[in-house]
C-alpha cells in the first residue's frame, strides 16, 4: 500500500500555490484569446514556394494596414497562420489580400482556411462559453450535493476548481490560445475530474461504513489505494487516446488535445490529493455518513 | 448476474449485429434506395463556407415609420382631427393635436379592434406604443410590435438568399434562421465564398428614375454617385419603375455596340408605367439606380412599350450575369451583413479526415494492447467489447444522420480512451471480491453489482458536460457533443451486454480456476 496520505500537507500546499500562481496568471497576464472570442480574421495558408516565408508575409501582410498582424508557421515548413484584427471590420478584405499577395507571390499560395469573426459575434461566443463552464459547474455541484454527503460535495468542487484554473493558468503561462474547442475540452475536463473524483468518493463512502475504528486520514489512504489501479488504467488509456490526438490529429486538435491531457493528469491528481484531504480536514467519519443514510 | 436467456443472447448478437451493417454503410455505397442513410461530415471535414448574416432592420424600421406618418395624417383627417408637428426621431414618431381631440386620438391607439394599431390578443399587445409626454404626443413600435417586424423581414429575407443561393447552384445549401435577425447559410463544397458573399452582401434594390434639374421636383429629389464613384447626379424620388416590376432579366451581349448588357421583362403594371415614363421623358435621361448608386443614366430616345429594356453600363460578362441573378431574385427586405465567416478547402478537410483517422487508429491500436497487456483473457473481452461500442456509436451517428466534425472525431477517440473505465471498474471490483470469495461465479456477481454506482456517477458527469456542450457549443463543438454523449450510451450498453456476456461465458467455463483474473 502507498503511503499517499504521508504528502497530504505537503501537496495541498503546493496546489494553493498552483491555484494562486495561476490566479495571479489570470488576472494580470490574463487569457489568449483566438478571435472567436476576441474578434478579427485567420487565414491558414499553404504555400509551394519556399520564397514565402514568415518574414516576407509579415512584411507583405503589415503593408496592409490591417492592424495587429500574427504570422506563425502551422505544422510544417509550407503552412501559416496568419491572424489579425480587421479593426474596421472591412467587408472584401479577404479579396484585397488576396490581390496584394498574388502581385508578390503570384499564384504560389492557397488560402486553406478562413474564419472572420465580428465583434458582435465574438463578444456572445465569450459569453456563452462561460456560462457553459459555469453552468458545467453549478450541475456537477447539483449531482454531487444529491448524491454525497456536503463535505464530499466541497471536497469535488474544490478538486474541480482547482483542474479548470490551474489548466488555464499554464494556458495562460505559455500565452496558449483559446478558442472555442478549449471551452469543449474544459467542459471534458469538468466531467472528467468529477468522474474521477465520485469513484474515490464512492469507496471512501464504503469504507466509511464498513470500518467504525478507522481515522478518516487512514481510510481515505485505503480507499485511494484500492482504487488506484482503476485510477491508473483509466488515466493511461485517456492519456494514450488523447497522446494520439496530440501527435497524429492535426495542427488544430492540438490546444485542445493538449487541454484534456493537463485537465487530466490534474484532474487524477487533484481527485487524491485534494478531494480526500478536504476530508480529512472536515474530520469526516462514519457518523457524518450514518446520519446522512438515516435521514433517507 | 451471471444468467443470460438465449433469447437475450440472441438480441444482443441481433444488435450488434445490425450496428456493425450500418456503420459499415458508410464505407459502400449501395445503388439503390436500400439504406442511403450516412454520416454527414461537417464543413470542416467535407471543406465549404459557413456564413452568419445579420439583418439590420434599423433602415426597414425607418421606412415602416415614414409609411406611418402618411397613414396616421390621413387615418385623422377623416374624422377631422388635425395631425400638427408630425416627424420622426429616433425610431419615434412625433406629433400634435389640439387638447380636445387628445383623448380620440389616444382611444384610436389603444383600442383593441383598432384598424390603425393591430392588437395581438396572443401577447396582449398592440403594434404601436402611444404616450403623451405632456409636449406632444410619442408612438413607437412596442416590443412585440417589433419582434413581428423583425421575423417578417427575416421570413422575407431568407427567402431571397435562398433564391440567391439557389441560382449560384452550390450543391446542398443549408439556409436557416438564427434568432429573429440572423440567417445562416452553409455551403458544402464551397471553398472560395466569394462571389456569394458579394451576392449576398448587395440589397439589389433597383429603382428607374429621371435625372432632374428642378430643385422643386414634387417628390423631392437626391444627388447620387454614379457606379464608378466619380460623376454625380440630382435624381427625382420619384420611383418609375422598380425591381418589384421585373419578370426576368438576362445578361445579353449587345451585337450592335459589343458590349455585355442585362436585358430586362416587365410585368404589366410595370410594362405600362414605363411605356408611359418614356413617351412623356423623351430627350430626358432616366437614371437606373441600384442600392443608391446610379448604374447608368441613358437619354430616352423613343417610347418603350414592349415591357423590355436594357441596361448597360459597362459590365463584364461576370458583373452582368450577377446583376441578372440579383434582380430575378429580388431585392432584400433590408441590408445584411456577414458577422461571422468560416471558409475550410476541400484539401484542408480531406487532411483532417486522415489526420483524425490515423490518431483514431493509433489510439484505438494502443488502448488495446495496453488493455491485452494489463488484463490479458479480460483485456482481450473488453476490447471486442470496444470495437463493438465503437461500430455501435459510428451505427447511430449513420442512423440520425448525424454531422461529424474534426472535434467529434476527437470525441470518438476519447470515448475509446474513456469506455475501458467502466470494464476496469468492474474487473477490479472482482479481483477484490476474490480475495476473500473463493467462488469465482459469486466474485463475479459482486463485482459486477458493487461497482454499479461508481459507473453510473462516472457516465453521468461526463453525460452532464456533453449535454451543456450540446445546447451552448456551436458548430464543430456540438459535434464532439454529440459523439462524447452518444457514446457514452453505447459504452453503457457494451459494457453491460456485450462485455457481460463474454464475461460470464468465461467465468461459467473457468468456475474452479485458481486465478480468475
Amino acid at each position: 500500500m502507498i503511503s499517499f496520505n504521508k504528502y497530504y500537507n505537503h501537496f495541498n500546499l503546493l496546489s494553493s500555490l498552483l491555484i494562486v500562481v495561476s490566479l495571479l496568471l489570470l488576472i494580470f497576464k490574463g487569457l489568449n484569446f483566438g478571435i472567436d472570442f476576441k474578434g478579427g480574421t485567420l487565414i491558414e495558408l499553404r504555400a509551394s514556394d519556399s520564397k514565402i516565408n514568415v518574414s516576407s508575409l509579415r512584411d507583405r501582410f503589415n503593408q496592409m494596414d490591417l492592424g495587429d498582424v500574427s504570422v506563425k508557421k502551422f505544422g510544417n515548413d509550407t503552412d501559416f497562420l496568419v491572424k489579425f484584427e480587421n479593426k474596421d471590420n472591412k467587408k472584401n478584405i479577404i479579396e484585397e489580400i488576396k490581390v496584394n499577395l498574388d502581385k508578390s507571390f503570384g499564384n504560389n499560395y492557397d488560402f486553406r482556411r478562413v474564419e472572420n469573426v465580428g465583434p458582435k459575434v465574438s463578444a456572445e461566443l465569450l459569453k456563452s462559453g462561460v456560462i457553459a463552464i459555469s453552468l458545467s459547474l453549478a450541475l456537477m455541484l447539483i449531482y454531487i450535493w444529491i448524491r454525497f454527503e456536503w463535505q464530499f460535495s466541497l471536497g469535488a468542487i474544490l478538486a474541480l476548481f482547482h483542474d479548470v484554473i490551474v489548466t488555464l493558468g499554464v494556458f495562460s503561462l505559455f500565452s496558449l490560445e483559446i478558442n472555442l474547442s478549449i471551452i469543449a475540452a474544459v467542459l471534458t475536463i469538468v466531467g472528467y475530474s468529477m468522474n474521477d473524483t465520485v469513484v474515490i468518493f464512492d469507496r471512501v463512502r464504503e469504507n466509511l461504513r464498513k470500518y467504525s475504528d478507522i481515522k478518516i486520514f487512514e481510510l481515505t489512504n485505503i480507499s485511494i489505494n484500492e482504487t488506484l489501479s482503476r485510477t491508473i488504467i483509466t488515466s493511461a488509456t485517456t492519456l494514450l487516446a488523447l497522446l494520439a490526438i496530440y501527435f497524429f490529429g492535426g495542427e488544430i486538435l492540438k490546444g485542445f488535445s493538449l487541454a484534456m491531457i493537463l485537465g487530466v493528469v490534474f484532474g487524477t491528481y487533484s481527485s487524491i490529493y485534494i478531494a480526500n484531504t478536504v476530508l480529512v480536514r472536515l474530520r469526516v467519519s462514519q457518523k457524518t455518513v450514518l446520519r446522512e443514510d438515516e435521514k433517507k | 448476474m451471471l444468467y443470460f436467456s438465449k433469447l437475450r443472447i440472441l438480441f444482443i448478437t441481433l444488435f450488434s449485429v445490425l450496428f456493425i451493417l450500418i456503420a459499415s454503410s458508410n464505407l459502400f455505397k449501395f445503388d439503390d434506395n436500400f439504406f442511403d442513410k450516412k454520416i454527414n461530415l461537417g464543413l470542416d471535414l467535407q471543406g465549404g463556407s459557413y456564413l452568419l448574416l445579420e439583418i439590420d432592420n434599423e433602415p426597414v424600421i425607418e421606412q415602416k415609420l415614414q409609411n406611418l406618418t402618411t397613414t396616421i395624417r390621413n387615418y385623422f383627417k377623416e374624422k377631422n382631427i388635425k395631425i400638427n408637428n408630425i416627424k420622426i426621431n429616433n425610431q419615434s414618431i412625433f406629433f400634435n393635436v389640439i387638447d380636445n381631440d387628445k383623448q380620440s386620438v389616444l382611444n384610436v391607439f389603444q383600442d383593441e379592434n383598432s384598424d390603425l394599431n393591430p392588437y395581438y390578443p396572443r401577447f396582449k399587445s398592440h403594434q404601436l406604443e402611444i404616450e403623451d409626454t405632456g409636449l406632444n404626443f410619442k408612438v413607437n413600435f412596442s416590443r412585440q410590435g417589433l419582434i413581428k417586424l423583425k421575423t417578417s423581414s427575416q421570413d422575407q429575407a431568407i427567402e431571397i438568399v435562398r433564391r440567391r443561393v439557389d441560382e449560384v447552384g452550390t450543391n446542398e445549401p443549408n439556409i436557416l434562421k438564427r434568432g429573429n435577425n440572423r440567417i445562416l447559410v452553409e455551403l458544402p463544397g464551397l471553398d472560395d465564398p466569394m462571389r456569394i458573399k458579394s451576392l449576398l452582401g448587395k440589397t439589389a434594390n433597383l429603382t428607374f428614375r429621371f435625372v432632374t434639374n428642378d430643385e422643386n421636383d414634387r417628390f423631392g429629389v437626391e444627388n447620387l454617385k454614379f457606379e464608378n464613384g466619380l460623376e454625380e447626379a440630382t435624381v427625382s424620388k420619384r420611383i418609375i419603375i422598380s425591381g418589384e416590376n421585373l419578370l426576368d432579366a438576362q445578361p445579353k451581349m449587345d451585337t450592335q455596340t459589343n458590349q455585355t448588357i442585362v436585358s430586362f421583362t416587365l410585368d404589366r403594371v410595370g410594362a405600362k408605367r414605363f411605356g408611359k415614363a418614356t413617351s412623356n421623358g423623351i430627350g430626358k435621361q432616366l437614371a437606373i439606380v441600384l442600392d443608391g448608386k446610379i448604374i447608368s443614366a441613358p437619354v430616352v430616345r423613343d417610347t418603350i412599350a414592349s415591357g423590355s429594356g436594357q441596361i448597360s453600363g459597362g459590365f463584364t460578362f461576370q458583373t452582368a450575369t450577377d446583376l441578372a441573378l440579383l434582380l430575378r431574385s429580388g431585392a432584400l427586405p433590408a441590408p445584411l451583413e456577414i458577422i461571422e465567416e468560416r471558409t475550410v478547402g476541400p484539401d484542408l478537410g480531406q487532411d483532417s479526415i486522415n489526420a483524425g483517422m490515423i490518431a483514431l487508429a493509433i489510439g484505438f491500436t494502443l488502448v488495446i494492447i495496453f488493455m491485452i497487456v494489463k488484463y490479458k483473457i479480460f483485456g482481450l473481452i473488453t476490447n471486442v467489447t470496444l470495437i463493438v461500442n465503437l461500430f455501435i456509436l459510428l451505427g447511430i451517428l449513420t442512423l440520425f444522420e448525424a454531422t461529424l466534425t474534426l472535434p467529434g472525431i476527437a470525441g470518438i477517440i476519447l470515448t475509446v480512451g474513456m469506455a475501458v473505465d467502466a470494464n476496469v471498474l468492474i474487473f477490479e471490483r472482482i479481483k477484490e471480491e476474490l480475495k476473500d470469495e473463493t467462488n469465482n461465479i459469486f466474485a463475479f456477481d459482486g463485482g459486477y453489482i458493487k461497482s454499479r454506482t461508481a459507473i453510473l456517477d462516472a457516465n453521468i458527469t461526463t453525460l452532464l458536460a456533453a449535454i451543456i456542450l450540446f445546447f451552448m457549443g456551436s458548430g464543430p463543438v456540438k459535434g464532439f457533443a454529440v459523439t462524447l454523449g452518444v457514446g457514452i450510451f453505447t459504452t453503457l450498453f457494451s459494457v453491460y451486454f456485450i462485455a457481460r456476456l463474454f464475461t460470464s461465458i468465461y467465468v461459467s467455463r473457468n468456475k474452479d480456476k485458481e486465478k480468475l483474473i
